[in-house]
């Protein structure tokens, strides 16, 4: 579908140029153009980096790698690191273009030069976006080092053969990668035309790619001995450390007074500043100052601050989802992803229609590292040291708000605690930018308590879906209406990064994504409606697998209700309409075989679990649900067998084991891999039974864990997770395991006892409900 | 002022009573691999060990330390090579490694009371440290696997 390529050209900041479209250096690196060679952190990625340069007579082909006289190969990582090991996932992709040997590849995450392109981590997509370009750097860097090899070897390149960072000759001489940079003066530059052109290596020579065996992300050594820098780490000399005091409302309230008598009694407490925001991210706040963070947070539970309230003061969840219905029952607004000719006169000539509500709950993202910043002036430059998803988005942002050029504000990146979306939106940024600014550049430690977190949170909207279905008198299905209304995080934050629909009126991808599945349903409409009271109560943020997580509640709960109805199998149901025709037949490189794909994993799934032909317990079941993970545009097929079991005395669900099958191309690390799609699937497990917020005025009514509860151990089931074996090019993995548990799980609870849940998060409550309505 | 001995060393410090020793490890004394996640004791990346028993340092105060030996994970090992840690390395644990000083802290106080834990064992103590990038099961099959180390039981690894 193309969608994502607005993201590759990048049309949101100058920043955000897209990978593409850059140009790649290839010289002889003497000036130092680059900073943070770890050369002093072997494998251990100890942040912040080193900025001490390449080093003397370093060889850098490309932006993307250089490699050292003493053979040290480093790998420049534009994406940030988040527990995904994105950094050893695609170090090997260049090395093992390049044929190296792994042992000295080294990775360095970067700053924010404008050089580095568009710098986003989300959406699954880090993987598949490098792909092309990181073989083509690697192809780059061998094809320079073997010309230079060869000169040193007196042959020609053509009589050279390269493996694990050695060149050797047919005459019998050998040289190392170091050895060539260290004695000689490899120096040839490609274009991006050239470097496209470089023949690339086949799939079955591949070494590291796919090589299980090679089970050592970079980034793991240094998170089990404490030495792993986060951004809540990050110091420099002299800082002082805040914390805000969280005004009502996300938007809108204004300071009337402020009374620090108290906070002045505490020890450490320096001074309290109200932020004023020109970008108007931040609205309202006060920010406390003190010599540590713990008087801080003393400091500013002891200010008493009164505000004039925003307009959302009152605004409840249940108000936001009656917004959202009432959007959708208006027939004027909203914008189509799909809309076929002849849905209309379906529904109106239909022997039988099936008319379903779904709806989700806001969910937090409660990533373990509460945001934070530190922010300082340096030479005339602000930097901004934090761990964070989407820097050239924030950047220009940043500049609005503390009013200079983006040339004066630069982003240094560390580790973590955690992304699933929250640090995509770098809003917690600003108010330390701009602390700092009011104190003259000093340097500014602003860390969010839990609480402060949660009400910040750019949380998942809720969501009202509603899904139609038309049939003709043999049961076929002959047209299909999906509805949904919910926050649009892109329209709020990224609008330049929005699609347009049929109708050529720009929607959010992220908010409705997934109601674009694959089956053939006949005339098909997709609606997409922005909910604008969400919009106004909250900031309403991309949270892991993003619209994909609920739409697939909707889309996969609906059409096993609908199998239950025409008493056909779940499974048969949906092979039976996965036959890749039309838009659902796939093109070439993204989603070759199309729906195919995901009838492939679907009736694999069906194999391992024996489906059918289980006997289980009573009150026990499966259930079932298949997606194409993110995107139309980058499809991870992917199925999802859940075994459940209802106790019928407390309307509790206990999932027993997740049993999921994925084809998502060539797997680059199969054990961070397998690592991405367990976690991905216990998110969808933990935000089907274990967690949920709900907006009581105006805020996330949930503040810490005492109240919001995630998935801990004890509820974790059995995994089996397969892995479809393909050579076609690599989708993404962080999400896709994501979107498929929620519905296998409402599926399965409906093989159980019967009953049909269509609200998620589900509750003993709302299980037990059913069981007496039924 | 408040001394205790931290991974060793004897160290004073001149901060009110009340401050929760997380602060005083990370600020203070500048350790920062004991992490700060929600304040109120209850997701377990911030445990330490006192006395040689796992503690959630965000809610101890630091007159509670007098005169204690407190363990943080940079004091676990002195190479970082202690059994728990080398497993979890093995079984490619940590994600996004932000709770995981705080998992591999309660693993190894685990282990001490229950040498060879059954599931339910394991659930139970560790139900405590909240992993948000959900790396339960290997979690579990790592502190399996320590144990059998510990057994000098390969059979089980």
């Amino acid at each position: 579908m193309g969608r994502l390529n607005r993201f590759l050209t990048g049309k949101g900041s100058g920043a955000g140029q897209g990978l593409s479209r850059r140009g790649f250096l290839v010289t002889s690196l003497g000036a130092g153009v680059m900073f943070g060679f770890a050369r002093q952190a072997s494998a251990n990625q100890i942040f912040p980096l080193d900025k001490s340069g390449p080093g003397e007579g370093a060889f850098e082909p490309t932006i993307w790698c250089s490699i050292a006289p003493d053979g040290e190969i480093t790998v420049n990582i534009i994406r940030a690191e988040m527990g995904q090991h994105i950094g050893s996932a695609l170090a090997r992709i260049i090395a093992d273009e390049m044929e190296a040997d792994w042992e000295k590849v080294r990775i360095n995450y970067v700053d924010t030069d404008p050089k580095w392109g568009l710098m986003v981590t989300g959406g699954s997509w880090s993987v598949w976006m490098t792909w092309d370009v990181f073989r083509q750097a690697g192809a780059a860097t061998r094809t320079a080092l073997v010309e230079e090899a060869a000169r040193l070897m007196g042959t020609t390149p053509d009589k050279c053969t390269v493996s694990q960072s050695v060149v050797s000759a047919s005459n019998g001489k050998q040289i190392s990668f170091g050895d060539i940079v260290a004695q000689g003066h490899p120096s040839h530059s490609f274009t991006p035309e050239e470097m496209a052109k470089l023949p690339l290596k086949p799939a079955s020579e591949r070494r590291l790619i796919g090589n299980a065996e090679l089970k050592k992300a970079l980034d793991i050594p240094s998170k089990t001995t404490g030495e792993a820098i986060y951004g809540i780490d990050a110091k420099v000399e002299g800082m002082v450390y805040a914390r805000p005091k969280m005004p009502p409302t996300r938007y809108g309230s204004k300071v009337r007074s402020v009374d620090d008598t108290e906070a002045r009694k505490v020890k450490g407490y320096i001074r309290y500043l109200k932020i004023e925001d020109p970008s108007e991210v931040v609205q309202g706040w006060v920010v406390v100052l003190a010599s540590s963070y713990s008087a801080a947070i003393r400091a500013t539970d002891a200010l008493k601050v009164d505000w004039i309230p925003g307009e959302t003061a009152h605004v409840s969840e249940r108000d936001i989802q009656d917004r959202g219905r009432e959007l959708i029952n208006h027939k004027e607004g909203g914008v189509y992803v799909f809309n076929d000719d002849g849905v209309d006169a379906a529904f109106s000539s239909a022997h039988t229609v099936m008319d379903k509500e779904y709806t989700c709950a806001s969910v937090l993202h409660y990533q373990l590292e509460p945001t934070n910043a530190l922010a300082f002036v340096k030479d005339g430059v602000y930097e901004i040291h934090a761990g964070n998803q989407w820097q050239s988005l924030i950047l220009p942002t940043l500049a609005k708000a503390l009013e200079v050029p983006e040339s004066k504000v630069l982003l240094r990146s560390y580790l973590l605690g955690g992304g699933f979306g929250r640090r995509l939106n770098g809003d917690y940024m600003i108010p330390a930018a701009l602390a700092s600014k009011a104190l003259g550049g000093k340097p500014v430690k602003l860390i969010l308590t839990r609480s402060d977190d949660m009400v910040f949170d750019s949380f998942r909207s809720p969501s009202v879906q509603r899904v139609r279905m038309a049939f003709d008198a043999s049961s076929k299905i002959t047209a299909m209406d999906y509805q949904a209304a919910a926050g649009w995080p892109t329209g709020v934050m990224a609008e330049a990064f929005m699609s347009k629909g049929v109708n050529d009126v720009p929607y959010d991808q992220f908010a409705i994504a997934g109601a674009d599945h694959w089956y053939e349903v006949g005339a098909f409409r997709v609606r997409a409606l922005r909910n604008d009271l969400a919009e106004k109560t909250f900031r309403p943020g991309w949270l892991r697998s993003v619209s994909p997580g609920w739409t697939s509640w909707g889309v996969e709960c609906f059409l096993d209700e609908v199998a239950h109805a025409q008493k056909k199998d779940p499974v048969q149901f949906r092979l039976d309409i996965l036959t890749a025709t039309g838009r659902n037949k796939g093109e070439a490189p993204d989603a070759v075989g199309g729906a195919l794909r995901q009838a492939a994993v679907l009736r694999r799934l069906a194999e391992k679990v024996n489906w059918g032909k289980q006997t289980l317990p009573k009150d026990t079941a499966l259930g079932i649900c298949t997606t194409a993970g993110q995107e139309r545009g980058m499809p991870t097929w992917i199925a999802c067998c859940a075994q459940v079991h209802v106790d019928r005395a407390t309307g509790v669900v206990r999932c027993e084991k997740l049993t999921i099958v994925v084809d998502a191309g060539t797997v680059v690390d199969p054990d961070g891999a397998r690592a991405q799609t367990e976690g991905a699937a216990l998110w969808g497990l933990s935000m089907v039974l274990f967690e949920n917020t709900e907006i009581v005025n105006g805020q996330p009514v949930d503040r810490n864990l005492n109240t919001y509860t995630p998935l801990r151990i004890a509820d974790t089931p059995e995994m089996d997770i397969e892995f479809l074996p393909s050579t076609e090019k690599p989708m993404g993995l962080g999400e896709p395991g994501t979107t498929v548990v929620g519905p296998a799980i409402g599926n399965a609870i409906f093989n159980a006892v019967g009953v049909r849940l269509r609200h998620m998060p589900v509750r003993p409550a709302d299980v037990l409900r059913g069981l007496q309505g039924s | 002022m408040t001394t205790f001995h931290l991974n060793g060393r004897e160290v004073t410090v001149d901060v009110p009573e009340d401050t929760p020793l997380l602060w005083v490890i990370r600020d203070e004394v500048g350790l920062t691999g004991t992490k700060f996640g929600c304040g109120i004791g209850m997701c377990g990346a911030c445990t330490v060990h006192i006395g040689g028993r796992a503690t959630r340092s965000c809610i101890t105060p630091v007159s509670a330390a007098e005169g204690a030996d407190i363990t943080t994970i940079e004091g676990l090992d002195p190479e970082g090579n202690h059994p728990v840690q080398v497993v979890w390395r093995e079984l490619q644990v940590p994600q996004c490694g932000y709770c995981q000083s705080g998992q591999i802290m309660q693993a190894v106080s685990l282990l001490k009371d229950y040498p060879s834990p059954t599931d339910e064992e394991i659930d139970a103590v560790m139900a405590g440290s909240l992993c948000r990038c959900m790396t339960y099961i290997r979690i579990r099959e790592a502190i399996k696997k320590a144990a059998a180390a510990a057994r000098g039981d390969s059979s089980n690894g």
